[in-house]
């Protein structure tokens, strides 16, 4: 069962120098209790791909093509009141900074009641209902802190309160964009681990993005690796980590620091820029900072099949393996 | 050998306003932390937030009164140096900031913001064209740059802008404040890359604020672990890495993710959150979340004890194969 399924979404921004094309031709899936990441570099696309999920778009951003269905339903054709009620209860979402996303005026307490507001209980029970979120992402002495305030608590504790309100309404989809990013090591463990038994407890599935592969690796099931608005490969986390099918996927890895086991002063780089997303450049995305790229490489790959359950777009993928 | 900078047991100790419920007192955010810095080499400080690791930095770059303790810059002391000295030494003594948009004026050409440095050590008569080529080039930027305006460029040429005006110059110590923070990994390769290689031409002594021990374990000679104000191990970075003492350092360490799914990793679980620095722990300050707490860590201070190349302070650490043979 795939609770999230997009298929060939494009979107673009209006800009004064032209259309931008931000997303071209997107698929992508995430099965149901499964974990999901998304990784890619700045302006791959991760956050207008959320914001198109979401349907919390910039107002010059427009959807040129595509579905996204969530449990079936087309959420890009849904009514507003309709996605107004998705979102919070059915697909809820975690963001990068644990600073910002609270209020700072309001008590954890009354801000884990306010998004309760759905839910025809006496306050007492929403109360007790947001004291064992608390407890449940691993807040010691958990009622008696709803009454502070988020200055109060240390940023992998809010980062953990965040986590606990996202879940709170047991959403069957939890996007997390870049939830440790702003963390530090120790506690972005903590939070990894804490996420991968909620998830289990709450059977839902998670669309995590990071740039960070080391933690795509330790949490996610699968992995969608984006690069200047395409999905270029995607696969098991396993396969896609130890035989990177994409000359990008590849290059990406090895510029990881946390890869090189012998010490250097000289780390690998990607050679170039990403493109402009306004002036597309014909054939395949990558082909300009590619080690391998030749002559097919003029023309658009598709997305075709290195393994069972593992697809990247590059043309050398049918060249090594004789159909 | 002597060294550029000394840092002995330096305090920085700021005021605390007192609130209805709490009186007003101060927390030391440096609690006597004491690392030397060799010509030429990189010294890399290591700690979560809030460990004190940029107020060091800027309390060496003379942004920070410190408190107690005495800061060695080629001999002369820095605490308490008048501004007007001060000032003069910021030709050798650099920072680079962390936010790398928000640290370059909006409003200053590219051209302005790297030649700034000329006017303000009011160093007349240069071609200030000529120099910002000279600079731009030297980070890797071409000369177009000069016109461009912050907003205009990506957070990675940003960076170079701040190194091309760090190094405008030519410094003797360049402090960068996590240089890397933020940057994509191909990104954060060309940027460590710079610096290793504008420190070999320029002879730069680099003190290098992060929280990444990768980019530590690549770059740095030296690596100071830093926790709730002080150092809990320091030594040489290849000794720190492949035999970590104090629990902290093996704990950080372990929490690295590594891009490998089948990666064996031994994770060491620290108990509870950072303590807040205005109620420091007693003894020795990591016992709240250590895994290998005793009875005494809780009331005696642990002293420094050397242990081949490094040193930590703790009563209880690790200890490694390479023990027997170690010239301790």
């Amino acid at each position: 069962m795939t609770v999230l399924d997009i298929q060939g979404l494009s979107v673009s921004y209006g800009t004064p120098r032209g259309e931008l094309r931000a997303l071209r031709d997107v698929s992508l899936s995430v099965p149901e209790r499964k974990i999901v990441g998304i990784v890619g570099e700045s302006g791959c696309g991760k956050s207008t791909l959320i914001s198109a999920i979401i349907r919390l778009m910039a107002p010059n951003a427009r959807v040129r093509s595509g579905t996204v269905r969530f449990n079936g339903e087309d959420l890009l054709a849904l009514p507003e009141a309709r996605m107004r009620g998705l979102r919070g209860t059915e697909i809820s979402m975690v963001f990068q900074d644990p600073m910002q996303t609270h209020n700072p005026v309001l008590t954890v307490g009354r801000q884990m009641i306010d998004i309760q507001y759905r839910d025809k209980r006496s306050k007492a029970d929403k109360l007790k209902r947001a004291a064992e979120m608390l407890a449940l992402v691993g807040i010691p002495d958990a009622s008696a802190r709803l009454n502070q305030y988020p200055f109060e608590f240390s940023g992998g504790m809010r980062q953990r309160i965040a986590i606990a309100m996202a879940l709170m309404a047991r959403p069957s989809l939890l996007i997390a964009d870049e939830p440790t990013t702003a963390l530090d090591a120790t506690l972005e463990v903590q939070i990894i681990k804490r996420l991968r038994e909620l998830q289990d407890e709450i059977g839902c599935s998670i669309l995590f993005i990071s740039h960070h592969l080391g933690v795509i690796a330790e949490l996610c099931d699968e992995v969608v690796v984006m690069y200047a608005g395409e999905v270029v490969e995607a696969g098991s986390v396993r396969d896609v980590f130890h035989n990177p099918a994409h000359p990008y996927t590849r290059a990406l890895l090895e510029c990881d620091p946390g890869h090189i086991k012998e010490k250097t002063r000289n780390l690998p780089t990607i050679p170039g820029n990403i493109p402009d997303l306004v002036k597309l450049p014909g054939g395949c995305i990558f082909a300009d900072r590619c080690p391998q790229r030749h002559d097919a490489c003029t023309e658009h790959p598709v997305m075709s099949e290195a393994s069972a359950g593992h697809r990247a777009a590059c043309h050398l993928i049918k060249a090594r393996i004789p159909a | 050998m002597s060294a550029l900078l000394d840092i002995r047991d330096v305090v920085v100790r700021f005021a605390v306003r007192g609130g209805v419920f709490s009186s007003a007192g101060s927390i030391d955010a440096v609690s006597g932390v004491s690392l030397s810095i060799e010509e030429g080499k990189t010294y890399g400080i290591v700690g979560e937030s809030g460990s004190g690791k940029t107020t060091l930095a800027r309390a060496v770059a003379g942004l920070h009164h410190a408190s107690e303790g005495s800061i060695l810059y080629r001999g002369q002391e820095l605490v308490n140096l008048p501004e007007a000295e001060f000032r003069k030494l910021r030709r050798e003594i650099v920072m680079m900031f962390q936010d790398p948009i928000g640290s370059l004026s909006p409003r200053l050409s590219v051209k302005s913001l790297i030649t700034e440095p000329f006017r303000i050590q009011g160093m007349k008569g240069r071609d200030l064209d000529a120099e910002a080529r000279r600079l731009l080039a030297m980070v890797g930027l071409p000369p177009e740059f000069a016109a461009r305006y912050p907003y205009q460029i990506s957070g990675g040429q940003a960076r170079r802008v701040g190194v091309a005006r760090a190094l405008a110059l030519d410094p003797k110590l360049l402090i960068a404040d996590e240089p890397t923070a933020g940057l994509d990994v191909s990104i954060q390769g060309e940027m460590l890359n710079l610096l290793a290689r504008l420190q070999d031409e320029l002879g730069l002594a680099i003190m290098i604020i992060t929280h990444n021990l990768n980019v530590v374990r690549h770059i740095t000679d030296r690596v100071g672990i830093m926790y709730l104000g002080k150092l809990v191990e320091e030594g040489e970075t290849d000794t720190v890495f492949s035999a970590p003492r104090h629990p902290y350092t093996l704990a950080l360490l372990a929490a690295n993710p590594e891009p490998d799914p089948d990666a064996q990793l031994m994770r060491i679980e620290l108990q509870g959150e950072p303590p807040s620095i205005l109620n420091r722990p007693t003894g020795c300050e990591f016992h709240t979340r250590c895994p290998f707490a005793q009875a005494r860590c809780s009331t005696d201070v642990p002293s420094w004890q050397v242990a081949g190349r490094a040193a930590h302070r703790c009563h209880f650490p690790a200890s490694w194969e390479q023990d027997r043979d170690c010239p301790t």
